[in-house]
């Protein structure tokens, strides 16, 4: 029993890190932007595939596809706020939700069009797990831990040492302020976009490790992930750390009394449960 | 022959226009007139087309009844068991911003879906439910003309209850609370009270419009629904005829049908092997049409009668 | 060369216009303070003169350049800083990081203005690391001060600098503008205490209903029947 907890908690773990890297970026483009992106699951797993065309198509490792599919998650994002968000910027929240949830469909097909509709997975065969007192590990969980643990640490990096990560802070913070200080904001928006779909990528990437690469992946995922921005305060990156990792560990352990099938009713419980008895989040919120 | 499969053609595609209108005016009670948004239409839909077949079709060991009651009824419960769903979500969302109701939208209809799959007992799984009754086959027969005239008919109702409770204070209160909550609640009306009674009317004729599809059909099954670009369509219908305007919802309804199909069409043309990329060109087609609809003209076709421009 | 010069000002929020032809100027070197009841267009007058409300017609001039169609990342280049009314400060940023942001536009080493700034706010340097949203209201006011100080401009708007402090903050605040002034930054304040505020300007405009009442010298004003009525506590 002690030993199937752990295991489901490693689990969590390992859900709980690709989640933080969506629900971070959720995060960050609410506390900028004050909209919530629905489409940010689907560009999750618009960089899955980027990185699939690479290992499938030119036999690179995942590793080393990682770079460019954060560099192509990161140009999308920012194309598709150039193109329609921009002209949106002055509509009410609600609009940009719709329209983000338009674009959500709208990557879907083209992953559809591009990558077919079947399901996907990086390297076939199966990973030989390590095993110790009755655990199982993969390598790949350890990787997706690790590299989370890594992006994080970067991003506090970016957010608390560099001009323009403190601009990203100062902007959510008070957005008047920030103009009227000379900030300039589309300049901190595109750098937020790259920044939210860089993060996103390497989080659909993982997913993709993971389980497998499939059209609808980033629609399914992107309930777990607002949860967790959700329950770490929306407009608070830090606090979608947290949130990972209770929604995903919740997720996982979860199974243990209920059908695994219902693992996102648990994502959704508990963010339903937040936003009842404390909206703001586990810390203050910015909405 | 020609004439006879156009004809044919004809009635099926109205029939579900019909029915697709219905799902729009629900939204716009929801979204036109009150401003929250439901990214979980297919939830609300497929409850109410399960419903209906669950007390229209005979007995079964598969799922749970059939209850083999008469049409009439099936629709009727299909519009009480949206609208109980929707009153248990939305006792405890209808407090909440709307950005997070659309949230909760989308869990909603997710849990509803998996649960469509994977009890048995109660939906027949994967397996779907067969043998539903076309409305009063038994006295007017299966002609499909009977059931473009009853979804014709329940069209006209739904518009006229609707367009009554737009109309009526009860509307005026509800635009008041989208446009500006803090002075309605100021003025000591329960804010929260008036968006829960508009998202569950809206979701019973979510139900309805399920319900009407699953006579139609005959037969429903969690995938029938392709339930997220249903949900999508009808988003896109009601922003492209005007959201808040309920003649707006019918006619953004018949134009994205209309050009939905036509695109059928189109990309028929390219042939059975790329069926599936042509069913995602398809959609990539609306999605980019929704943007260019909220950018270039955001307040659709037929804008809301005395609306405050942005 | 006239520092800020606002001709004619028309404009508001998109609505009604707050704002009916207002006219104001300030010369390089002087504090000149407006004064008005409350919902008077005081603040939309500031934030007119930054590039944040509609203006309809009028012009705002800065050195004789027309500065109305700028954006206002645009106009703090031209030398021109504001502290707004309220939310002034970055809450969950640090002292210094606040300081920062103040200077973003800059290129160049910021640290001897952030030196200059905290050893004129010495409360400021004990404070550095303190995150701005649990500073007290005067410490904030600071703040909100060196924000708009470290891009050194040649004028500053003030927006109601002295709301919401004690008496002994209140003082010390028109001591410090007179010394940010005494360096030569021109200044532009709203102020509520009227009494002192015009004691320590050149000129004073009375703002009522979107329009210019009364423009004269502080001392003027002061001595003024009506103003006495209005603002002075009669
Ligand atoms: N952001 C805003 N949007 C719309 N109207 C505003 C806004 N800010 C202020 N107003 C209105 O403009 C008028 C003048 O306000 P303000 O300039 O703040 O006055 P003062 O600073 O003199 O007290 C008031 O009637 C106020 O309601
Ligand atoms: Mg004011």
């Amino acid at each position: 029993m002690v030993t199937e907890l752990l295991q489901l908690a490693i689990y969590g773990v390992v859900l709980g890190s690709i989640l933080t890297l969506g629900a971070i970026g959720v995060s960050l483009i609410y506390g900028i932007l004050r909209f919530a992106h629905f489409a940010h699951g689907d560009l999750m797993a618009l960089g899955a595939y980027f990185s699939l065309s690479l290992v499938a198509g030119l036999g690179f490792p995942v590793w080393a596809s990682a770079p460019f599919a954060i560099v192509g998650a990161a140009l999308a994002a920012i194309a598709i706020d150039q193109t329609v968000y921009r002209h949106l910027r002055k509509s009410p929240p609600i609009i940009l939700l719709i329209s983000s949830f338009g674009i959500a469909i709208a990557l879907r097909s083209v992953i559809q069009l591009v990558w077919g509709p079947r399901n996907q997975v990086y390297a076939s065969g199966i990973q030989i797990p390590w095993r110790f007192e009755g655990l199982v590990i993969k390598p790949d969980h350890v990787w997706i831990v690790l590299g989370a643990v890594v992006l994080v640490a970067a991003l506090h990096l970016f957010l608390t040492r560099t001009k323009m990560g403190k601009a990203m802070r100062a902007m959510s913070d008070n957005m008047d302020l920030a103009l009227v200080s000379g900030i300039p904001s589309e300049r901190v928006i595109m750098v937020t976009w790259a920044v939210g779909g860089g993060l996103a990528a390497v989080a659909g990437i993982f997913l993709g490790m993971d389980t497998r690469l499939h059209p609808v992946m980033g629609w399914s995922v992107l309930l777990p992930v607002f949860a967790a921005a959700i329950l770490g305060g929306i407009g608070r990156p830090y606090g979608a750390i947290a949130g990972g990792m209770v929604i995903g560990l919740a997720m996982e352990m979860s199974t243990v009394v209920i059908d695994p099938t219902y693992k996102p009713a648990v994502a959704f419980a508990l963010m339903v449960i937040m936003l009842v008895v404390r909206p703001q989040g586990l810390f203050k919120g910015n909405a | 022959m020609e004439m006879d499969g156009l004809l044919t053609y004809g009635v099926f595609f109205l029939t579900q226009a019909g029915i697709y209108a219905v799902l729009a005016l629900g939204l716009n009670v929801q979204y036109g007139l009150t401003g929250q948004i439901n990214i979980g239409i297919a939830g609300f839909f497929a409850v109410g087309a399960y419903t209906s077949a669950i007390v229209t079709t005979h007995p079964s060991t598969a799922h749970l009844g059939g209850f083999n009651l008469p049409f009439p009824v099936g629709v009727v419960a299909a519009m009480a068991t949206s609208a109980l769903v929707a009153a248990a979500i939305g006792r405890i969302t209808m407090r909440l911003r709307s950005d997070y109701l659309a949230i909760a939208t989308i869990g909603i209809a997710e849990i509803i879906r998996l649960a469509l799959k994977n009890e048995d007992w109660l939906t027949n799984g994967v397996r779907g439910i067969p043998g539903i009754p076309r409305p009063f086959s038994e006295t007017l027969g299966a002609n499909p003309l009977i059931s473009l005239g009853v979804v014709l008919g329940f069209v006209a109702f739904a518009f006229w209850m609707v367009e009554r409770a737009r109309s009526a204070p009860w509307g005026r209160v509800l635009r008041a609370i989208r446009e500006n909550e803090d002075g309605v609640s100021a003025a000591g009306k329960d804010v929260a009270h008036f968006r829960l009674q508009a998202f569950v009317f809206g979701a019973s004729l979510m139900g309805m419009a399920g319900a009407l599809y699953a006579h139609f059909i005959g037969f429903i099954s969690p995938e029938a629904f392709l339930p997220l670009y249903g949900t999508f369509l009808v988003w896109v219908m009601l922003i492209a005829g005007g959201a808040g305007n309920n003649w707006g919802a019918l006619v953004g309804a018949l134009a994205i049908w209309v050009l939905w199909s036509a695109t059928q069409f189109m990309t028929d043309a390219l042939g059975a092997e790329y069926a599936t990329q042509a069913g995602a060109l398809r959609v990539l087609l609306i999605g980019v049409l929704l943007q260019v609809i909220l950018i270039a003209r955001p307040q659709g076709l037929l804008p809301e009668r005395g609306a405050r421009k942005h | 060369m006239t520092l800020l010069s606002i001709e004619g000002l028309t404009g508001g929020y998109g609505g009604a216009d707050i704002l009916h032809g207002v006219d104001l100027r300030v010369e390089p070197g002087e504090i000149v303070v407006i004064i008005g009841p409350n919902g008077a267009g005081k603040s939309t007058l500031m934030k007119a003169a930054f590039g944040l409300v509609k203006i309809k017609e009028g012009a705002v001039l800065f050195e004789k350049r027309d500065i109305t169609p700028l954006r206002p990342d645009q106009i703090v280049r031209q030398g021109i800083s504001y502290v707004p009314q309220e939310r002034n400060v970055f809450p969950s940023m640090s002292v210094e990081e606040n300081l920062e942001m103040g200077a973003f536009i800059r290129t160049d080493d910021i640290r001897p203005q952030m030196e200059r700034i905290y050893s004129f706010f010495p409360r400021l340097a004990e404070r550095r690391t303190q995150i701005a949203g649990s500073m007290s209201g005067g410490e904030r006011q600071m703040l909100a001060m060196g924000r708009a100080l470290m891009l050194d401009p040649k004028l500053l708007l003030l927006d109601e600098p002295t709301a919401g402090l004690s008496p002994l903050f209140i003082d010390q605040t028109f001591e410090r503008i007179q010394k940010i002034n005494a360096a030569g930054i021109g200044i532009l304040m709203v102020e509520q205490n009227a009494k002192q505020a015009l004691a320590v300007c050149d000129r004073g405009y009375v703002l009522t209903m979107g329009r210019n009442r009364i423009d004269d010298t502080g001392a003027n004003l002061l001595a003024n029947k009506d103003v006495a009525e209005m603002f002075l506590g009669g």
